[in-house]
């Protein structure tokens, strides 16, 4: 230990919320002299509740990367894009390029400029920005991530995982986790599946790979990717046959008991019976439709007291309609989908699957909680306790980034509801603002007409389509938007579809753009699939020498692979350097027992000229004039991004903004209240976090639990107290299916799209094979390729990093070896990986903890030589790779077209993981280094210098007195 | 007689490494730092860090058990490093039986890594001393940091709460009652060091289901009144009169 | 281990040194007994200055042993401090007095110093207690170079009775085949005597090196990589040891060559260690030939070198079961 005495230096503590994934701890940062000394998890934060991870841990060598852009940078004059060779301009000079150019595009055709952010935290003011703008072309980085498990379980019970929702391990006895990444909720779920081990619940996980927190698992079922759905419906039939479903939530809180018009000649085929239209629907399940009474043998309306309705059986209406309850059709769909069916598909044995299901049943049933909580549903009924059926489950990318990702999620939705676990404890419980209508109320503009110049969009650039009639498309049916976003092509594709800009604006398919904004994303790399191609692309000029995409903006804070290619770098601070809110309007870090918010203080002052987004946004907006950044006459309304913050509300005089604490003048009011000038020096006083704990009767059983509905409509949460019933039988998707076979009046889709409408489209969750997998070769290409996010990496952020990537310096392709020792592969060994769109060249590791059928690596540690301002020869360049070299953005051409996303059919979700490959081994002639190579990028103009080595110290780093 | 330790949870360690680098950023600007990097930038990063999660794989496909194992000095009670060194730069405290290295006696002849079966110690390749982990001596008597947080940093950092810390030699302390109830163990006791830190094996919770339990009484299939079809076929009931 | 070369040279060396000065001290003693024909001061004061010579050659090489060679002057001094517990301590402290006795053997002998100290009336009586105690220390140092190493249990094919024997026996086969040298070179008579010796501790070392090696070619190591991680099953392999860049652990405990090449270690200095020394050591006898001699001390010099570098390599450290595997 040294016991050289310290020279008296200023040390203070500082809290704010970490942004070293998108978890949003809430952290206390030490200042030494200025610089920093520790960050450590706040105790007093709700979400991590005192711990932090390695990311978190690591923030440090973030902020002193040499990574960072500090200075706004323009493309040299006749240097090529992705050569990096920059010149740095003045910020004045940036904003004219913006404004010059952005006030064009607005006044003639605003669609042409094009705005997609990554995992930014901030939709809620892009997606302003770009509505206030006018163009359509706007989405975050969702459709690439998870968008199949928000739709696929929104569509369903109202809510879904991580930030919508979750597993409840405080009271659960059994959790099953299924394709679940290790970084997913990354602390918060740490915590609770530690606690919920230590009190002996089981834990079950189901995934390809053994790594991250199924390694912990009680039990871990491999599982062949994509099949998911298959073992999920399997559960299901298994669950019904046994009759170990929860009858009694089915038929009180989902549409299993409602009856379904079973005529096939009629209009309303496959739609449930209403007795009667109400004069004005919302965008609410109205109470209108029919249960058959077991007692008197004959329709009823749901709900009535009193009644026990079948939920299985064939009847017929007094004009002699079929009906069946919605979960006798479900029971009749399951029917086909064995445990023997399903082992062949899943490669689980049919053994394993039953027992599963009793598993999950039995503890359903038996082990069932009481709270003495007395609640009053949506339809007066009073009840004096809660009911918890602790089975809990948690699920990501493993089920959601495939081609069958939604009608898989739909099944494991309706799973999670049979077993009657929706928002009751021991269960899944809804975080606000969840639960919400099925479908949430926003919608977008419905045509062409609804985007003009110098005019705010006609509708939210992201929405939830209810019907045919809410998408997005032209009179022939075409797409509106540049990435096809809500077009027949991708319906409910309520994320967007970013994997898909860069090639649709390269072709001009729709139509070609003007300039392409990208905030905080690497779309030339890891988070684009086809990089090699894309990069290209990029780089590609039409005849007269323009380029395809004429402009090209990156903002980002380092210089990852994207910036590489931009014509303007805008320099975006780090997240110790900024104001922040994760507001209520967006993505919020609510808990299960009440909404919660928060926000980041800066607690260092910028980098260099580093400016926040947030505050880029806001100065262009105010220069572009876009109503809601200047007053009436044309002014600027808010001085800084802070000052926004405060002053905004939804609609003046709403109350809402985007922060729900310390509202009112003085900081009275929470949720809905006038804006509060010292907001956020109470904020700041409070942990920057905002922790509303809603009455214990509100907490449960949301979707129909009156006073919560009540609360949730009186502070502005939703529009309608109505219940939210679970849809077992998806009437939404039934009317995709209706128009597609031409029994509608509304929008019809193009024919070529028919069969794939009415095929995906179905009420009911089926299974299919993956789309490129339908669409390949499976004997020449046997293995599908995955890929798993490190818990100590984030996305492509942390190669930067000096402490992190000492821990993943470069990635190996994850091989069983029995799989290895077909192709003659020895661990360690230079091999190819090949699927039908490209190859790469990595190293094999071989792993017992990978299903055979698997291959697997980390995802995002290789990278472009010289990127993120590392050494042109470092490892993650030579002998760390990216999978995404062999994944298409597109499929092959088929009946549904030439150009048709690699996503799935009902959301866009790309779908990584659909990838199939084969690997063999690399010539013995050939060089030991990763393939593709890339010419090395050199460092931008203001990036600190890489340092040969280095010796932090807080509060003498910077100052040379090492 | 006071021996802190930690104790390791292998039953909840995910190998999230959180406990990696929380303890290279609270012991860099500490009393042990800085603790160098070579190369951070460039090929074969490589630093002094105190604590590794490393992880293994036991058994064979589908059989297969994933354990994450963190490591770090086990501040064993007979620690083989400290007599070994000839300065007196490695010392056992007598007060709480950390082990430490005074790093102005210390003059890099790395003996005392040899001695250590463990590899626990690294020399710091800039400043050319042998470091290793302190329990973060400077955090947990540090009477300006709240009470509840005076522990090493890899402790209030582990986000599963794998990591426990406290008196090995108090029969009442949260540590020594996980080590007795839940099976606590030494690494390589072979070579009776007595290593203080403990590390707890993985523990697994299993569901029994007895046939019976399928076959119930308020099963809800029979509220659907599911009719079974009539016999075709001659019974007794059509003969007896 | 990493086999440093400080440390080759630092034992090598000073094993030359102690042994050379065993054989002076051995002649003294023989002559002194009359056993052997007296010999002249200059002899042995010219026979210790080389001693000192390998001695300083192998100070000066540890060095570079310590993390900085600054600390030699600013801190080594606190090495000597902990004897009671450790070897290497007590090496620090064997060393320098070795050193210090060797230059007073050298005086002694260079002004012809001698004292009637026992009252005995004999000459040589101050020579004879100076060379008693500097072989002493000789001996003192060949049993705290070897304990070092033979004192870490963890480390198998050292913690052996047969580690500090052959420090033993192969400094003092180095040193007196470089006597022989060195006899043959001043042209006096003891070129028999100590090539005689010289063969006999070759052929000691050879026999006794050969069962450490024959004792380390079937070690039951009491470490594995069930113990290390405390997993009982048969199979248990590392996937990932923390890091990928390397560490210090993974630098300072392997040797990072292949099985042929420690092998080819293995036959290269058990060639040039005793082989050939021996056949050169015979011929040179046989045929009166004192450049044999030389030739004979240079081979097994080096062939220490190779010896020492295996001795390292060959150690297999139990905290290498931590560090596998990268990934």
């Amino acid at each position: 230990m040294n016991t050289t005495t310290e020279q008296p230096v200023h040390e203070e503590v500082r809290t704010t919320t970490c942004y070293m994934c998108a978890c949003r701890c809430g952290i206390k940062v030490h200042l030494k002299n200025g610089e920093v000394r520790f960050i450590e998890g706040n105790p007093d934060h709700p979400l991590n509740q005192g711990v932090l991870c390695a990311k978190g841990s690591s923030g440090i060598m973030k902020q002193y990367s040499p990574a960072r852009l500090t200075k706004p940078l323009r493309r040299k004059a006749g240097a090529e894009r992705g050569r990096g060779e920059f010149e740095d301009i003045s910020w004045d000079e940036a904003f004219a390029i913006m404004e010059e150019r952005l006030a064009k595009i607005r006044a003639t055709d605003p669609k042409k400029f094009a705005l997609f952010t990554g995992r930014d935290q901030m939709q809620a003011l892009t997606g302003l920005f770009a509505k206030n703008y006018g163009t359509p072309n706007y989405a975050a980085h969702g459709g690439f991530c998870s968008v199949n498990m928000a739709a696929g379980l929104i569509y369903t019970i109202g809510g879904s995982f991580w930030e919508f929702g979750g597993p409840d391990l405080d009271r659960a006895k059994l959790f099953v986790m299924i394709g679940t990444a290790e970084d997913h909720h990354s602390n918060p779920l740490k915590i609770a599946i530690s606690k919920f081990k230590r009190n002996g619940g089981r834990f079950i996980s189901i995934n390809p790979v053994r790594t991250g927190y199924s390694a912990i698992a009680d039990e871990w079922i491999p599982i062949k990717p994509g099949t998911d759905g298959a073992l999920l419906l399997a559960l299901i039939h298994e669950i019904i046959k046994q009759g170990l479903y929860d009858r009694d939530f089915l038929t009180k809180y989902s549409n299993a008991a409602e009856l379904v018009n079973m005529d096939p000649k009629s209009p309303e085929y496959g739609m449930f019976v209403r007795f009667e239209v109400p004069p004005e629907e919302g965008c609410f399940d109205a109470q209108n439709k029919l249960w058959w009474d077991r007692e008197l043998n004959r329709p009823v309306s749901t709900h009535t007291l009193g009644v026990d309705p079948r939920l299985l059986g064939e009847f017929k209406l007094s004009d002699g309609t079929p009906v069946k309850p919605a979960f006798q059709l479900l029971a009749e769909r399951v029917e086909q989908y064995t445990p023997e069916w399903a082992a062949d598909i899943t490669g689980i044995p049919a053994e394993t699957i039953r027992r599963l299901a009793h598993e999950m049943g039995i503890t359903a049933r038996d082990e069932k909680i009481e709270l003495p909580i007395a609640w009053t549903d949506a339809w007066d009924v009073e009840h004096k306790t809660i009911t918890g059926n602790p089975v809990a489950f948690h699920a990501m990318r493993g089920l959601a980034a495939h081609s069958n990702g939604f009608q898989t999620i739909r099944a494991l939705g309706i799973l999670m509801s049979i077993l009657g676990t929706i928002d009751r404890p021991g269960g899944f419980r809804h975080k606000a603002p969840f639960p919400r209508p099925i479908p949430p109320c926003p919608k977008t503009p419905k045509g062409p007409e609804d985007v003009q110049p110098n005019t705010p969009l006609n509708g939210m650039p992201l929405g939830w389509p209810a019907d045919p009639d809410d998408l997005f498309v032209d009179e022939q049916g075409n797409p509106v938007r540049i990435d096809k976003a809500f077009s027949w092509e991708y319906p409910l594709s309520v994320h967007g579809l970013m994997h898909n800009v860069i090639t649709n604006a390269w072709r001009g398919d729709p139509y070609p753009i003007d300039t392409l904004f990208i905030f905080m994303a690497n779309m030339s790399w890891n988070s684009t699939m086809n990089a090699e191609q894309v990069r290209k692309m990029l780089n590609d000029k039409d005849e007269n020498g323009e380029y395809k995409i004429p402009f090209l903006i990156v903002a980002d804070a380092f210089q990852s692979e994207m910036v590489a290619f931009a014509d303007l770098v805008l320099p975006d601070t780090t997240y110790l350097e900024r104001h922040d809110v994760m507001s209520m309007l967006d993505r919020p870090i609510s808990e299960f027992d009440g909404p919660v918010d928060s926000v980041r203080i800066p607690v260092l002052p910028p980098t260099g000229e580093c400016k926040p987004f947030q505050e880029v946004l806001i100065e262009l907006g105010s220069r572009l004039k876009l109503p809601v950044f200047v007053n009436a006459d044309g002014s600027r309304k808010y001085r800084d991004y802070p000052d926004f913050i405060t002053n905004f509300e939804t609609a003046p005089g709403s109350g809402i903004g985007f922060l729900a604490g310390w509202r009112g003048k003085g900081g009275e009011k929470s949720m809905r209240g006038e804006p509060n000038p010292n907001q956020w020096q109470m904020y700041e006083k409070n942990n920057c976090v905002f922790h509303y704990h809603l009455p214990k009767s509100y907490q449960y059983m949301r979707n129909w639990n009156q006073g919560y509905l009540q609360w949730a409509q009186a502070h502005g949460l939703t529009r309608y107290a109505e219940p939210i019933n679970i849809h077992i039988y998806s009437e939404v998707l039934q009317k995709f299916r209706l128009a597609a076979q031409g029994k509608t009046d509304g929008r019809q889709p193009p024919q070529h799209l028919r069969k794939r409408i009415e095929t995906y489209f179905d009420p009911l969750p089926f299974f299919y094979e993956p789309l490129e997998s339908q669409l390949s070769d499976k004997h020449k290409y046997p293995l599908n390729a995955v890929t798993q996010r490190p818990m100590a990496m984030y996305h492509s952020w942390d190669s930067q990093n000096a402490w992190l990537r000492q821990i993943h310096t470069y990635n190996y392709l994850y091989v069983n070896p029995k799989t290895a020792a077909a192709q003659g592969i020895a661990d360690g060994d230079w091999i190819w990986v090949e699927s039908m769109h490209g190859k790469v060249r990595c190293m094999a590791r071989f792993s017992e903890a990978v299903e055979p059928g698997t291959v697997w690596t980390w995802n995002a540690i290789g990278k472009a030589a010289g990127a993120w301002n590392l050494d042109p020869n470092a490892n993650e360049a030579k002998q760390g790779f990216l999978l995404n070299h062999v994944i298409s953005e597109e499929l092959p051409a088929h009946e549904a077209g030439a150009h048709v996303s690699n996503s799935d059919p009902v959301t866009g979700q790309a779908a990584w993981y659909d990838v199939r490959v084969r690997i063999y081994k690399a010539g013995p002639e050939e060089e030991k280094v990763t393939w593709p190579q890339f010419d090395p990028v050199p460092p931008a103009p203001g990036t600190p210098p890489r340092r040969a080595w280095q010796n932090y110290f807080a509060g003498k780093f910077n100052r040379g007195d090492k | 007689m006071t021996q802190l330790a930690l104790v390791i949870d292998l039953n909840v360690c995910v190998g999230c490494h959180a406990c990696v680098t929380s303890c290279k950023q609270w012991n860099t600007s500490g009393q042990a730092g800085p603790m160098f990097d070579d190369n951070p930038y460039g090929k074969d990063p490589t630093g002094t860090f105190f604590n590794r999660v490393q992880t293994f794989e036991v058994g064979e496909f589908p059989c297969t058990e994933t354990v994450h194992f963190p490591k770090s000095c086990l501040h064993c009670e007979d620690a083989p490093c400290v007599p070994v060194c000839p300065t007196g730069a490695s010392y056992k405290r007598k007060e709480d039986g950390i082990v430490l290295v005074d790093y102005d006696k210390c003059i890099g002849c790395k003996y005392c890594s040899w001695a250590c079966p463990y590899g626990a110690r690294e020399l710091d390749e800039n400043q050319k001393v042998m470091k290793k982990c302190t329990l973060c001596v400077d955090r947990i008597y540090d009477q300006s940091i709240p009470e509840d947080r005076r522990k090493p940093a890899c402790v209030i950092s582990c986000p599963t709460g794998a990591r426990l810390f406290g008196d090995v030699h108090d029969p009442d302390s949260e540590v020594s009652i996980a080590i007795r109830e839940n099976g606590g163990y030494q690494l390589m006791p072979e070579w009776g060091t007595k290593p203080a830190n403990h590390y707890l094996p993985r523990r697994k919770t299993k569901m029994h289901i007895h046939e019976d339990e399928l076959t119930r009484a308020d099963n809800p299939l029979r509220k659907e009144d599911i009719r079974h079809e009539t016999s075709k076929d001659t019974t007794l009931d059509d003969w007896l009169m | 281990m990493h086999p440093a070369f400080s440390v080759i040279f630092l034992t090598t060396l000073i094993g030359v040194g102690q042994g050379l000065f065993l054989a002076l001290f051995s002649a003294q003693a023989y002559g002194m007994a009359k056993l052997l024909p007296a010999q002249s001061n200059d002899f042995f004061a010219g026979g210790a200055l080389i001693a000192l010579l390998f001695l300083l050659g192998g100070l000066f090489a540890a060095i570079f042993h310590l993390g900085k060679p600054s600390y030699f002057i600013t801190r080594a001094w606190r090495g000597m401090s902990q004897w009671r517990t450790s070897w290497l301590s007590r090496e620090l402290i064997a060393m320098p007095i070795m050193i210090g006795l060797t230059f007073l053997y050298m005086v002694v002998y260079y002004f012809g110093l001698d004292a009637d100290l026992y009252g005995w009336g004999v000459e040589g009586q101050l020579p004879l207690t100076v060379g008693i105690a500097t072989a002493v220390a000789a001996i003192a140092l060949f049993v705290c170079t070897g304990m070092i190493y033979a004192a870490i249990k963890f480390i198998q094919e050292w913690a052996c009775a047969l580690t500090p024997v052959n420090y033993f026996l192969l400094g003092t086969a180095s040193g007196f085949t470089l006597a022989t040298a060195y006899a043959a070179a001043y042209g006096d008579g003891l070129v028999q005597f100590f090539g005689n010796w010289a063969i006999v501790l070759t052929l000691a070392g050879l026999i006794t090196r050969a069962a450490s090696l024959f004792r380390n070619s079937r070690i039951k190591r009491k470490s594995s990589i069930q113990t290390a991680i405390g997993v009982r099953h048969t199979k248990v392999q590392q996937k990932s040891m923390g890091m990928m860049g390397g560490s210090y652990n993974t630098r300072e405990y392997f040797h990072g060559k292949s099985e042929l090449f420690l092998k080819s270690v293995k036959w290269i200095f058990l060639v040039l260690t005793f082989a050939l020394p021996l056949i050169l050591l015979w011929a040179g006898l046989a045929g009166n030939d004192g450049g044999l001699f030389l030739l004979a001390f240079v081979f097994q010099y080096i062939g220490l070198l190779f010896e020492r570098w295996f001795f390292f390599a060959q150690a297999n450290h139990p905290q290498n079961l931590y560090y596998q595997v990268v990934g």
